[in-house]
């Protein structure tokens, strides 16, 4: 019957959600965006900022991420992260305070391409929420 | 021996002392338990963060160009130890254990003819290891203002190191903390972070994965985070290895001053008795004189 699998979202201080009954996750993955449905070939990619989309029976739920590892085995996703908001709970105040470091990150001279790129990503996510 | 007031004083001074020390186990107990949790929490992410670096080092097929900070820089002239510590004292041996840890590691990499650099964490390590490190220590950093250990600080520390890395400062780097068994143990260790010591560890899995972008270069993305983690985790555990510690050493205090509570009472009774036998017999004789 099913189509769904099971989706875990750590970051270092806790377990920041699983789900299991999804049946689609869309991530951020460093080379462009990623659809995982069920019975995906194992992978491991990193993200870069933008929003993960989780799609299940109980409803959809987007969250900002900034950085992060997804893995996915056996019909489980992981996806590790140090910054990650819920867009249900994210208030305009919180989205201009974000938008506003990542605005002053990616201003910095001294980056190197990378983290520019990263920054920039950020700003250009964080202004689409608008 | 003591007057009457001495004594009165003195037991009026331990008991106000135990008062402190109740009061400080109490909050420690606290604390301990929410420590406790953060680190059980924090536990998941160290792991899976672990598997999958140990998933994508078998998977790597070069083996000579692999990062440096997998591989190490090919020497081990410079050693780098950060010694995670405490910002408050009164923790029974939490502090000095690690010191003491460390300590050793130092002899035993100066005597071997290796250069050594320290990072301290926590202001009681730097207070205890500049008398003797002093000209050793590079960097002092101190999260007095954070109430719990967060990941954000740890991150900062991670940076740090691995700035320092890059710049060829250093080959090895070791993190020293403690380990937090139960209560009354806590395990000082030595836990070395670059180069990633994988040895002994059989990756959990033989499937193959499909990497994107390649191995190398998630390797290289995510070989600095982990450092970021190691260090967090250690900070977890050394934060409720503190208030495991500081619990059992204020539970002793407390006990402590709890018995020489009651000694001195003995003590004051007994004067107190002197005394009056003391005042009688002079009355008594006085009356027989007369």
């Amino acid at each position: 019957m099913s189509e769904e699998f099971k989706v875990e979202i750590v970051n270092p201080e806790k377990s920041f959600l699983v789900k299991d009954d999804v049946s689609e996750v869309v991530v951020p993955a460093f080379e462009g965006e990623m659809g995982i449905l069920k019975d995906h070939i194992s992978i491991i990619s990193f993200l870069k900022p933008g929003i993960i989309k989780i799609l299940s029976k109980s409803g959809d739920e987007n969250y900002y991420v900034e950085d992060g590892i997804v893995e996915f085995k056996n019909n489980n996703l992981s996806i590790l992260t140090s910054t990650i908001f819920n867009l249900a709970d994210m208030d305009k105040s919180k989205q201009q305070d974000l938008l506003k470091e990542a605005e002053e990150e990616a201003n910095k001279t001294d980056l190197n391409d990378q983290s520019k790129y990263l920054a920039d990503q950020k700003v250009e996510v964080l202004k689409t929420l608008n | 021996m003591a007057s009457l007031d001495d004594l009165k004083k003195r037991i009026a001074s331990v008991k106000s002392t135990q008062k402190i020390t109740k009061a400080m186990k109490m909050v420690a107990a606290a604390k301990l338990r929410r420590a406790q949790e953060s680190a059980e929490k924090g536990r998941p992410y160290s792991e899976k963060m672990n598997n999958v670096i140990l998933n994508l080092s078998n998977g790597i097929s070069d083996k000579e160009n692999a990062p440096k900070l997998l591989s190490g820089t090919g020497q081990e002239k410079t050693h780098l130890c950060v010694v995670m510590t405490s910002d408050r004292g009164l923790c029974g041996g939490f502090n000095s254990n690690i010191i003491k840890k460390a300590k050793s590691y130092f002899a035993k990499i100066l005597d071997e003819g290796k250069e050594l650099k320290i990072i301290t964490v926590g202001s009681k390590g730097n207070d205890q290891l500049k008398r003797v490190y002093g000209d050793k220590i590079i960097e002092n950093i101190s999260f007095k203002e954070s109430k719990n250990a967060n990941y954000f600080d740890a991150d900062k520390v991670g940076k740090m190191v691995i700035e320092k890395f890059e710049a060829g400062e250093f080959d090895v780097c070791t993190i020293f903390y403690n380990q937090f068994k139960n209560v009354i143990t806590q395990i000082p260790q030595a836990q070395q972070i670059i180069p990633l010591n994988n040895e002994g560890e059989e990756s959990s899995s033989e499937e193959s994965y499909e990497f994107e972008p390649d191995e190398d270069e998630i390797l290289s993305n995510l070989l600095p985070k982990n450092i970021s983690t190691q260090i967090f985790k250690a900070m977890l555990e050394n934060s409720a290895s503190e208030q495991g510690s500081r619990m059992s050493a204020m539970d002793n205090a407390t006990r402590n001053a709890g018995e020489m509570v009651d000694k001195l009472t003995i003590e004051y009774n007994r004067s107190r008795q002197a005394a009056i036998t003391k005042e009688l017999i002079e009355i008594i004789s006085g009356a027989e004189s007369l």
